[in-house]
C-alpha cells in the first residue's frame, strides 16, 4: 500500500510537470524501428533504428535504458532513451521474442522462440546466467511481484511453465488453451493470467497452487468466434479492469477482474496486439499490427479517441514517463 | 452493444493443474509410405523430394516430444517404406502388431486397402496424401482421418478468390493423367458452386519439347479458346503448365496447377507464426515445407494434442476426442483447426498463393456458413454420403 501511495504521488508530481512530456515507445516489427509517441501531442516525435525484427520492449525500472528484443539479430539491444543510441547488445540466445525484467532491475528473462528455451541474462555482467528448457515457441513472459516466480508460456506446447527464480528449475507446467501468447501476474501476485490466442480464452490461475480459477471467453456481435484471438493485456491502475487485445477481431475487451466478466468491447485498429498505459493510466495505447497504427483509448470512457500512424507491423509498446 | 459473457469455472477440473496426465504414456506412430511411379515430366526443375511428408511427421514428433516431457509421455516415430510393386498390406499387418497409430502416405487404393484390413479396424489412420473427394464421401472409412486437403477444398478456395475478384470468365487446359482429370473435375464443380463459368476447355496433347517450342505452340493453342480472364491449368503432375505463362494468346492470368495455386501449405506462408514452423522445418529438412509435409505434421500434432488433453493412449478415446467440439489444433493458419465429425476431414484454411507470396487465404470474407466458414471449403455435411461416422 505504501508503494502504491508513493507511486500515486509520483504520478501526481508528473501531472504537475507537463514540460517533461511522457512517451509511448512502439516497436515496428517489419521496419526495424521504434516509433516514439509524445503523450501530450499524440504524435510520433522520433523514429529510432534498431536491429532486425524488434518485438519485445521494456524500460529499466529507473528508465535510464530501454531493452529491445531484436529477434532476427539474435540479440537484446540496450538503448539510451535520451539519444536513441544503441549502447550495447546483450547476449540473449537465439531469436529473442519477448522478455520481462525481474524486480531486481538486473535480470532479464527472455523467451527464445526458435529454441524452446528461456534465457536468463544478467544485464550488469552482460552474460547469460541460465538457460531453461521450456515448450515449443516460448513467448509470454512474466515475473511475480516478489520476484520468486518467472513464467514462460509456450505457443505450440500450450503450457505455462513455472520457473523458480532461485534455482532456475521448472516447478510446474500447466496446460492452457491453444497458443498461449501473454502472461501477467495480478492481484499482488496471487493470480496469474494467461491469454490463449487460438483457444480464444484467458485462463486465470491461483498462484499458490497453480490451479485454474476461471476461464474467460469473449463474444463480439458480428465477429466470427475464430477471429477473436486474445493476445496482450494490461491491468488498470486500480487493478479492477483488465484490457485484453483480441487480435483480428479488432477489439479490446474490458474485463472485470473480480467477476471475470467482460464489460465492454472497444473498437481499435486491425489485428490488435499489445498495449501500454500512459503514466497516469488515463490513456491506453494499442499496437495494431495489420493497419500499422496505434489506437489511443480514453480509459475512463472506454472509447477510442485517436489513431496514430506508426511503422509497419507495430508489435510491442512501453511507456516512458 | 449486448454483452454476452462466458465464464467457465474450473473448480471441477482443478485436479489437473500442476501437470495433468502424469501417467506414463508411450505412443508409437508408424509412417507407412507406398512408393509410386511418377509419369515423366517435361522439365526436371522441381524434383519432388524423396522425404516429402516424412520430414513433416518428424517435426511434429519433435513438437509432441517437447510437450510430453513435461507430462511423462514418450513419443516415437518409425517409417515403413513399401517399394513400387511391394506388399503394402503386409506392411500394414506388421505395423498393426506394433501400433494403433499410422500415417498413411499412399494413393487412394492403397489407403482403402489398409483401412479395410481386419488388423487395423480399431486403429487410427491419418491420410496425408490422397486428395480424392470420394474418400471423404461415399468411400469414407471410420478409422481414417484426413489431414491432407481434398481436391474440392482446394478448388473451392481458388474459386472463392476468383468470385471475390469477379473474374468469372474462365477457360481450362487439362492434362491427360488421372490426377489432372480429377483436379479438373473439382475445378468444374467449384466453378458451378460459386457461379463462375468455364467457357471452353482443351486437352493438352503435345509431344513437342516445350522448352523450345512453347513460344511457338502455346499462343496458337490458346487462341482457339473463347474469351476468358483466367486460364485454369489442371496439371497436377507438373508437366506442361509451367510453359503457359506469358505464352498465351491473350494476356490472361494463370491459375490452378500453375500461377495462382490453392495449396494446403506453401513456404510463402508467413503470417500467424508460420515463419516459426517454416524455420524449424527448413533447419531440420534443408528444404521448403510442402503440403504433404504439413499434412503429416498436422496428423502428428493432432494426435499429440488429443493425447495431451485426454491423457489417454486408447485410439477410441482419442478418435472421439478429435471428432468432438472440444478439439482444436493451433496450426499456423490463423484459426483453430478441427475435424469434420461426419467424415473425418481436417477443417483448415487454404492459402491461395503465387510463387512469391500469399494472395489470399480461404475461406474469404462474404462466404458464409451457418456453423463454420471453414465448411464452405470442400464437402459439407448435408451433401456428404459418408455414413461410417454416424454410428
Amino acid at each position: 500500500m505504501k508503494r502504491l501511495l508513493s507511486t500515486l504521488s509520483c504520478f501526481a508530481l508528473l501531472a504537475a510537470l507537463p514540460a517533461t512530456a511522457s512517451e509511448i515507445w512502439v516497436t515496428n516489427e517489419h521496419d526495424d524501428t521504434i516509433s516514439v509517441i509524445d503523450i501530450e501531442t499524440l504524435e510520433v516525435v522520433r523514429t529510432i533504428e534498431t536491429g532486425e525484427r524488434p518485438r519485445g520492449i521494456t524500460f529499466s525500472k529507473d528508465y535510464s535504458v530501454v531493452y529491445v528484443c531484436a529477434s532476427d539479430s539474435d540479440t537484446v539491444q540496450v538503448i539510451d532513451p535520451e539519444t536513441g543510441e544503441i549502447l550495447h547488445d546483450l547476449p540473449s540466445g537465439e531469436d529473442p521474442e519477448q522478455f520481462v525484467l525481474h524486480p531486481d532491475n538486473r535480470h532479464l528473462y527472455i523467451a527464445n522462440e526458435d529454441d524452446a528455451i528461456t534465457t536468463v541474462v544478467d544485464t550488469v555482467e552482460r552474460k547469460v546466467i541460465a538457460q531453461i528448457d521450456v515448450g515449443i515457441e516460448p513467448e509470454g513472459m512474466a515475473v511475480s511481484p516478489d520476484g520468486k516466480i518467472a513464467i514462460t508460456t509456450s505457443e505450440t506446447t500450450n503450457m505455462a511453465h513455472w520457473i523458480d527464480t532461485e534455482t532456475h528449475q521448472l516447478f510446474a507446467n500447466t496446460l492452457v488453451d491453444a497458443r498461449p501468447r501473454h502472461a501477467e501476474f495480478a492481484k499482488e501476485g496471487s493470480e496469474l493470467w494467461v491469454s490463449s490466442e487460438i483457444g480464444g480464452t484467458v485462463t486465470v490461475f491461483a498462484v499458490a497452487d497453480q490451479t485454474p480459477l476461471a476461464k474467460i471467453s469473449f463474444e463480439i456481435k458480428g465477429v466470427h468466434q475464430d477471429n477473436i484471438q486474445p493476445v496482450g493485456f494490461e491491468f488498470s491502475a486500480d487493478g479492477k479492469t483488465a484490457f485484453v487485445a483480441l487480435g483480428p477481431s479488432n477489439h479490446v475487451a474490458a474485463v472485470n477482474t473480480e467477476t471475470y466478466e467482460v464489460e465492454d468491447y472497444i473498437l481499435v485498429g486491425r489485428r490488435v496486439w499489445h498495449m501500454a498505459f500512459s503514466p497516469d493510466h488515463s490513456m491506453l495505447f494499442t499496437t495494431n499490427g495489420v493497419s500499422g497504427d496505434v489506437t489511443v483509448i480514453d480509459v475512463a470512457s472506454r472509447t477510442p479517441v485517436k489513431t496514430i500512424k506508426v511503422g509497419r507491423f507495430p508489435w510491442g509498446a512501453a511507456v516512458r514517463p | 452493444m449486448p454483452l454476452k459473457t462466458l465464464v467457465f469455472w474450473l473448480g471441477l477440473v482443478g485436479a489437473c493443474a500442476g501437470g495433468p496426465a502424469a501417467s506414463e504414456t508411450a505412443i508409437t506412430i508408424t509412417y507407412v509410405k507406398q512408393e509410386v511411379e511418377r509419369p515423366p515430366v517435361l522439365s526436371n526443375l522441381d524434383a519432388i523430394p524423396e522425404d516429402e511428408g516424412w520430414r513433416g511427421a518428424e517435426i511434429g514428433l519433435q513438437d509432441n516430444a517437447t510437450t510430453s516431457k513435461f507430462l511423462g509421455q514418450t513419443w516415437s516415430l518409425q517409417e515403413r517404406i513399401v517399394p513400387v510393386g511391394g506388399d503394402l498390406l503386409a506392411a500394414g499387418r506388421e505395423s498393426a502388431a506394433q501400433t494403433r497409430f499410422l500415417i498413411i502416405d499412399a494413393p487412394r487404393e492403397g489407403l482403402l486397402a489398409l483401412a479395410d484390413l481386419a488388423e487395423l479396424e480399431d486403429a487410427l489412420l491419418f491420410n496425408v496424401a490422397a486428395e480424392e473427394p470420394d474418400l471423404r464421401d461415399e468411400a469414407c472409412r471410420a478409422n481414417v482421418l484426413h489431414t491432407a486437403t481434398s481436391l474440392t477444398m482446394r478448388s473451392d478456395a481458388l474459386m472463392q478468390f476468383l468470385a471475390l475478384r469477379r473474374w468469372s470468365d474462365l477457360a481450362m487446359i487439362t492434362g491427360p493423367h488421372a490426377s489432372d482429370m480429377a483436379f479438373a473435375e473439382a475445378l468444374r464443380g467449384s466453378a458451378r458452386k460459386f457461379g463462375l463459368k468455364i467457357k471452353g476447355e482443351k486437352e493438352w496433347r503435345f509431344d513437342a519439347n516445350m522448352r523450345r517450342a512453347a513460344s511457338a505452340e502455346v499462343p496458337l493453342f490458346t487462341q482457339e479458346l473463347p474469351d476468358h480472364e483466367v486460364l485454369l491449368a489442371a496439371d497436377e503432375i507438373g508437366d506442361f503448365a509451367r510453359y503457359l505463362p506469358y505464352n498465351t494468346w491473350d494476356p490472361v492470368l494463370l491459375a490452378g496447377s500453375e500461377g495462382l495455386r490453392p495449396l494446403g501449405w506453401s513456404h510463402v506462408m508467413e503470417q500467424w507464426g508460420a515463419v516459426q514452423l517454416q524455420n524449424r522445418f527448413e533447419d531440420h529438412a534443408g528444404r521448403n515445407m510442402r503440403p504433404k509435409d504439413y499434412a503429416a505434421w498436422a496428423a502428428v500434432r493432432a494426435l499429440g494434442e488429443a493425447v495431451t488433453r485426454t491423457a489417454s493412449d486408447d485410439p477410441n478415446v482419442l478418435r472421439a476426442y478429435m471428432l468432438s467440439e472440444e478439439f482444436e489444433l493451433a496450426a499456423f493458419k490463423g484459426r483453430p483447426l478441427s475435424f469434420r465429425s461426419w467424415n473425418g476431414q481436417l477443417r483448415q484454411p487454404i492459402p491461395v498463393v503465387h510463387p512469391g507470396a500469399v494472395v489470399a487465404v480461404a475461406p474469404l470474407e462474404g462466404f458464409l456458413h451457418p456453423t463454420s466458414e471453414l465448411d464452405t471449403l470442400g464437402l459439407d455435411a448435408p451433401q456428404s454420403r459418408c455414413t461410417a461416422f454416424s454410428e
